[in-house]
């Protein structure tokens, strides 16, 4: 297949075609062909974009140029100017420069991709993550001066609840109301606990940070125990991880010779000590009680919730937990503002967000952008394209804790509220991008074995439902299962969602209810036709046919 | 047997010096444990005893805990350890054929031990490289973008 140099999106939702959509997009699949552009330019129709202001309208890539709202007459000189001649027709541009939610270009930086916006990143990869001289050069320990010295600790929990500003761990808790609850529990020691046990498959946002920029965790913590008045604060970072362990235990010693860590910080009487926990390898101490557990010195098992860690945490005493890319957050919104803040991002999930890309693409990697960006606008800007012009098939969102998400709906906006109106989850970020040569049930058999692997054993659903369910699929990619197995693992699924103690169990099963819900008939081929349509699972079980 | 002794008193004086490190607090039992785990490669019975009268926490607590982390290995190991990453990401990527390779160089299946000692091999969750997959660990190196082909130099590197 020869490559396509652009790619040019048509708008297509209701508001859209009531506007003349479809016959723009007829005119430019006779305007392609007429410039004999037709084999070098692909061109689609998207959905689900809510840009009612500019519809219809078209963006073309790989510029990521947007036209709208567009006459079917404009497309002769769009195609002339921008397609064939190569010149953007700036006049015909849409007039706010919206692609999806309220992202807004933005100049890129140095060694940034286009739109790319940084904020937890923004020094890492610049400063010398050793050097704390970097990072206050850098406006480093700027947030935590303002804090201790002109506010109050409720203001600022008052100030992260204005900015939207919610936990970018997975679950997307509003981050202020979490600090107002440990804040609001009367005790005599609270602590704080930074959860930088990343071990969700494909994702590594976490460690960017940890190694790139380690000073901006503590300070957030120590701000955090001000805000919440805890004087003891714990790192909890994965033992593969030595490299950010080692930075953050420098970090550590630095902040302490120059006093932000300590005694009467910033002459403000603020009290505040900070230790690192090595984990041992279990991806389940990343779920905050068995991060507590491990803390403690026991198995990470999760506890049985309520109560919760903001009340009864660590030592049972209220303890606030929060993901390394939420801490990233802070000082950036204490120094600059929550409208700052909510200017990026969409209403509903304000900031950005750190995407680790991977699978069948041209490039991987980690951006940060505003959150709602597409999964179409990720794969044709910054993947730089599917690896051999392949075609998409679907994505595994978040981890293997996430979603796996149809090619159909790569068009809505990856914020918090969109993705749960889709049905889907966001998770950590982590973009697994597959093309159609992956198998559904081999994907599923890969997750499932993972959590087989990965559960603590405390509660039966999990121990039990993840075991079958791994069992049953390897069944059915050996061509040995039968039609009542898909009946099965959605039973095992619901049961996961339903009954197990923790959010392991509870998301493990939705794989399972991902395959069954938007790959139904490919499960059912390996069951019915004894056939993988990927050509990827082994059939050895498969019974000879005789014709 | 004088060559077994001789492991028994060091793997004893191993506990101790990890107990006296982190001042035998009980919480401390995880970072206690991961001490004699890098010194050692393995937790041996012997130290477990020994943390457990020196700490007054039973044996079985530590067993629980020891076996409960991937990291900690209650079994002797070779004296190379590979790690290999199993999740998603790395599937996607080819690791399944990357694997077919190692297993049938190595003749070992995930937790065995070569019976010369040489090596263990483990399966893994990620390693938070993903966007080098497929991945792997031998120590403390970690091997990315590893095609089959590759794997007879990566092994011919250790000794």
């Amino acid at each position: 297949m020869k490559t396509k140099r652009s790619m040019v999106l048509v708008s297509n939702d209701p508001h859209s075609i009531a506007n003349g959509a479809d016959e723009v997009f007829n005119r430019f699949t006779k305007e392609l062909k007429s410039f004999n552009l037709h084999k070098e330019i692909s061109l689609s129709k998207v959905f689900d974009i809510n840009s009612t202001d500019i519809s219809p309208f078209v963006i073309v890539y790989p510029e990521a140029v947007i036209y709208g709202p567009l006459k079917p007459d404009d497309v002769h000189h769009l195609v002339e100017e921008h397609l064939f001649k190569g010149r953007i027709v700036s006049e015909m541009q849409a007039p706010k420069k919206e692609l999806s939610g309220t992202i807004s270009w933005v100049s890129a930086r140095k060694g940034t991709l286009p739109a790319e916006q940084r904020i937890v990143l923004e020094r890492a990869g610049i400063i010398d993550p050793d050097s704390i001289e970097d990072y206050i050069i850098n406006d480093g320990y700027l947030a935590l001066g303002k804090v201790l010295t002109e506010m109050k600790s409720d203001e600022v929990i008052s100030l992260l609840k204005e900015s939207n500003l919610r936990g970018r761990g997975g679950a997307g808790f509003p981050t202020g109301v979490k600090w107002g609850f440990v804040a609001g529990t009367k005790s005599d020691k609270k602590y704080v606990i930074c959860n930088a046990d990343e071990s969700e498959p494909g994702t590594f946002k976490d460690r960017l940070i940890l190694e790139g920029d380690p000073h901006s965790i503590i300070e957030a913590m120590i701000i955090a125990g001000y805000a919440v008045g805890a004087n003891e604060g714990y790192i909890y970072i994965r033992g593969e991880y030595t490299l950010a362990q080692t930075r953050l235990l420098n970090a550590i010693n630095q902040a302490k010779e120059m006093g932000f860590l300590g005694e009467d910080i910033f002459n403000s009487g603020h009290k505040f000590d900070l230790h690192i926990h090595i984990g041992a390898g279990a991806y389940i101490c990343g779920e905050e009680t068995a991060l507590i557990e491990s803390i403690e010195g026991k198995r990470g098992e999760p506890r049985s919730r309520p109560p919760y860690p903001t009340t009864n945490g660590l030592w049972n005493k209220p303890t606030l937990i929060n993901n390394v890319e939420t801490l990233a957050n802070i000082a950036p919104i204490i120094r600059n503002g929550a409208e700052w803040f909510k200017s990026f991002g969409t209403p509903s999930s304000a900031g950005t967000k750190v995407y680790t890309i991977l699978g069948n693409v041209n490039a991987t990697g980690a951006i940060e952008v505003p959150m709602g960006i597409t999964l179409r606008e990720v794969i044709a800007i910054y993947a730089k394209g599917m690896k051999n012009n392949a075609v998409l098939k679907l994505a595994q969102t978040g981890g293997s804790s996430g979603s796996i998400i149809p090619a159909n709906l790569q068009d809505v906006p990856m914020d918090y509220d969109s993705y749960t109106n889709a049905g889907v989850t966001m998770g950590s970020g982590a973009l697994l991008i597959c093309s159609e040569e992956t198998c559904v049930v081999d994907l599923a058999k890969v997750l499932l074995n993972f959590f087989r692997f990965e559960s603590c054993g405390k509660c039966n659903p999990c121990r039990i439902g993840n075991q079958r369910a791994f069992q049953i699929l390897t069944r059915i990619s050996e061509g040995l299962g039968s039609i009542k197995d898909l009946d099965n693992l959605q039973d095992i699924s619901k049961w996961l969602y339903e009954t197990s103690n923790c959010g392991l169990g509870q998301t493990a099963g939705s794989p399972l209810k991902d395959i069954l819900n938007y790959f139904r008939a490919e499960v059912e081929a390996h069951i019915i036709q004894k056939e993988c349509p990927a050509g990827v699972c082994p059939m050895s079980g498969k019974s000879p046919t005789f014709n | 047997m004088i060559e077994k002794m001789k492991n028994d008193l060091d793997f004893i004086k191993t506990a101790n010096k990890a107990v006296d490190m982190y001042h035998g607090k009980k919480d401390e039992l995880i970072p206690i444990l991961m001490k004699i785990n890098q010194e050692i490669g393995f937790i041996p019975k012997e130290a477990m005893e020994e943390i457990s009268s020196r700490m007054h926490i039973p044996q079985s607590q530590i067993i629980s805990v020891a076996s409960f982390y991937h990291m900690f290995f209650t079994k002797q190991t070779g004296r190379h350890v590979i790690k290999f990453c199993k999740s998603a990401p790395c599937h996607v990527a080819g690791s399944r054929e990357v694997f077919n390779a190692l297993t049938n160089k190595l003749e070992l299946e995930p937790g065995e031990t070569s019976s010369d000692g040489k090596w263990t091999l483990t399966t893994t969750s990620c390693l938070g490289v993903c966007s080098v997959g497929p991945v792997m660990m031998v120590d403390e190196d970690i091997y990315g973008n590893i095609t089959p082909n590759q794997i007879p130099d990566i092994l011919a590197k250790y000794e």
